[in-house]
């Protein structure tokens, strides 16, 4: 089953990362068919794993401030900013429709 | 003076994806160059504390996605074998005119550069990072020794992720001991990292191991996989003579979904990158484009100017697979699959053996102008075969550089050992490691390509 250009399309909105050309898509379509082959495993009554510490329980430490105040190094890596704030551009205003976005996708 | 600490004036070199306090950062992608962290690696920290020297950050595939070394943006890095006597002595020409240049190999990936800085002899100890054999296979290739911690042994505060349920740094270095003595530095509980164990941690120095007779060895057949050299299997097998005359018990096992391990992988690891990149928007850090009418447009249009193929390809496989109608066939599947990998060596494990011997890579290293044929993704899955299942476990495993191949260049072998008990690997690895006697590398200068060449080569042979 090829994927089809409404999910491409869905996939280059979720990701924000274009597929670029037809080797993109064709790299997505085989690394489905390769995952495909999971579904040779029999996992009937088998739980996901989600962590291999999954039988240890998880540190927590008191709630007490331990560090911070380095607001200076850490708007030194930002290339737009105002005072002590990160300059965006605009937001509330979605990615155009694929036929006004400058896709690859858009000749499919 | 005072000596700092145990590793006071020892030269060390950090893979390019740890942050080190104002020096750059760049996992060798657009998306950070020029990016200083602010603050070090818990790592990298506790070697500078202990009075390391270090002499820079490495070159690896960008964002430690491949297994080559060869998909940075500064480019392919070059084994340091290549130019070695073993190497060349080896390796016929096929033409006059043709360059050595064009016959250098691979280091393997994605560590490549920290695996050539100590083999090359720039630096005693580097830090790679492994979450499908990043470090051991490149180890392998480099004939050095290469250690993934268990886990959760060692913190990842300040790796940059790339699957936060399996990546470990990686310890390089040229033999067991100093492997020892590094995890004694870096191990132990960090309260910036939660996936760190709270278990108490003590260094300890390697014994010498006289008496294998107590030890188990466990030789899983699923680890012939299709594809391994014929060198490698021989080898594999001497090895396992090697303990077995030695007064070991070595035993076939069976590890049955060893072969599953690559796919899950790439569903788990494309799904965990596809989350873990998306912090990468330009706003706070690293590359942010001109593109200035939406956040949107902004961020699709950094992201499309700061990643390269790879990366977005595994981004966009990873959505797919988690998105709603695929979530539960892939993504959740693929954890249920990693459950059952994890069972495989616990079972095995809980039947006695000790030690899981097997080798660490399919051949030997490739040319690079052979290995560019083939993609990142049909690489990567051909190479991570031996080493993946080890981080789908959180095991700990080691390479240890075994003997050269035909055409000169090193071939390792694995060892896989249980959760938290790197004491019992290493000192396994390092009895293998005094069997074998693996050769150092005889580095020849390099030609030069001026008109003044050189008559004689003068090689430098640290014997």
């Amino acid at each position: 089953q090829r994927v089809t250009v409404e999910v491409l399309d869905h996939l280059e909105r979720l990701a924000l990362v274009d597929f670029r050309d037809a080797e993109g898509v064709q790299r997505l379509q085989e690394a489905i068919q390769f995952a495909d082959q999971l579904h040779e495993v029999n996992t009937d009554g088998v739980e996901p794993m989600d962590s291999v510490l999954e039988d240890r329980c998880l540190y927590l430490r008191e709630d007490d401030v331990t560090e911070g105040n380095c607001t200076k190094e850490l708007l030194k890596n930002a290339k737009e900013k105002v005072e002590e704030y990160f300059v965006a551009p605009p937001g509330n205003i979605p990615l155009p429709k694929l036929e006004e976005r400058e896709t690859f996708l858009q000749g499919s | 003076g005072r000596q700092l600490g145990v590793l006071d004036g020892i030269p060390i070199a950090v893979k390019d994806n740890f942050n080190t306090a104002g020096i750059e950062t760049t996992c060798a992608s657009n998306m950070l160059k020029g990016y200083i962290s602010p603050y070090n690696a818990t790592v990298v920290q506790k070697l500078l504390d202990q009075g390391a020297v270090l002499l820079g950050k490495t070159n690896l595939d960008e964002f430690a996605m491949g297994s080559g070394s060869t998909d940075g943006v500064f480019g392919p890095v070059r084994n340091p074998w290549s130019y070695s006597r073993q190497y060349k002595k080896k390796s016929v020409p096929k033409s006059h005119s043709e360059d050595e240049e064009s016959n250098w190999v691979i280091t393997g990936g994605s560590s490549g550069g920290s695996a050539a800085a100590v083999s090359s002899f720039t630096c005693f100890a580097a830090l790679g990072s492994d979450t499908g054999g990043s470090t051991r296979n490149p180890a392998a290739h480099c004939g050095v020794v290469g250690l993934k911690p268990t886990y959760g042994l060692i913190s990842r505060h300040g790796l940059i992720p790339l699957v936060n349920s399996m990546d470990v740094p990686g310890i390089l270095t040229r033999c067991v001991d100093d492997a020892a003595v590094v995890l004694g530095s870096l191990a132990g509980h960090d309260p910036k990292d939660s996936t760190t164990i709270q278990d108490n941690f003590k260094p300890f120095e390697l014994p010498n191991l006289t008496d294998v007779s107590k030890l188990s060895i466990g030789i899983p057949k699923e680890y012939h996989a299709p594809g391994l050299s014929s060198e490698i299997l021989s080898l594999w097998s001497k090895a396992a003579d090697l303990f077995k005359n030695a007064g070991a018990k070595v035993t076939e096992v069976s590890l049955p979904h060893t072969r599953y391990s690559i796919v899950c992988y790439h569903v788990l690891c494309t799904a965990e990158v596809a989350s873990n990149m998306a912090r990468f928007d330009g706003l706070e850090y690293g590359h942010r484009s001109d593109m200035n009418k939406s956040t949107e447009s902004m961020y699709a249009a950094t992201r499309r100017e700061g990643f390269n193929d790879v990366v977005r390809g595994r981004i966009l496989s990873g959505n797919y697979f988690l998105l709603k109608q695929n979530y539960e066939n892939y993504f959740i599947k693929a954890q249920k699959v990693r459950r059952l990998i994890a069972n495989d060596f616990v079972k095995v494990f809980g039947s006695g053996v000790d030690i899981l011997l097997t080798p660490t890579t399919l051949s030997d290293a490739v040319p690079y102008m052979e290995f560019i044929k083939e993609d990142n993704r049909t690489r990567s899955t051909q190479d991570d075969i031996l080493t993946q299942a080890a981080n789908m476990a959180g095991l700990p495993a080691i390479n240890v550089p075994a003997a050269l191949s035909e055409r000169g260049l090193p071939v390792g072998l694995q060892f896989i050992g249980r959760s938290f008990q790197e004491k019992q690997l290493l000192t396994v690895a390092k009895w293998f490691e005094k069997q074998v006697k693996f050769p150092m590398i005889q580095l020849e200068e390099v030609k030069r390509h001026d008109h003044d060449v050189f008559q004689h080569q003068k090689s430098a042979s640290f014997s």
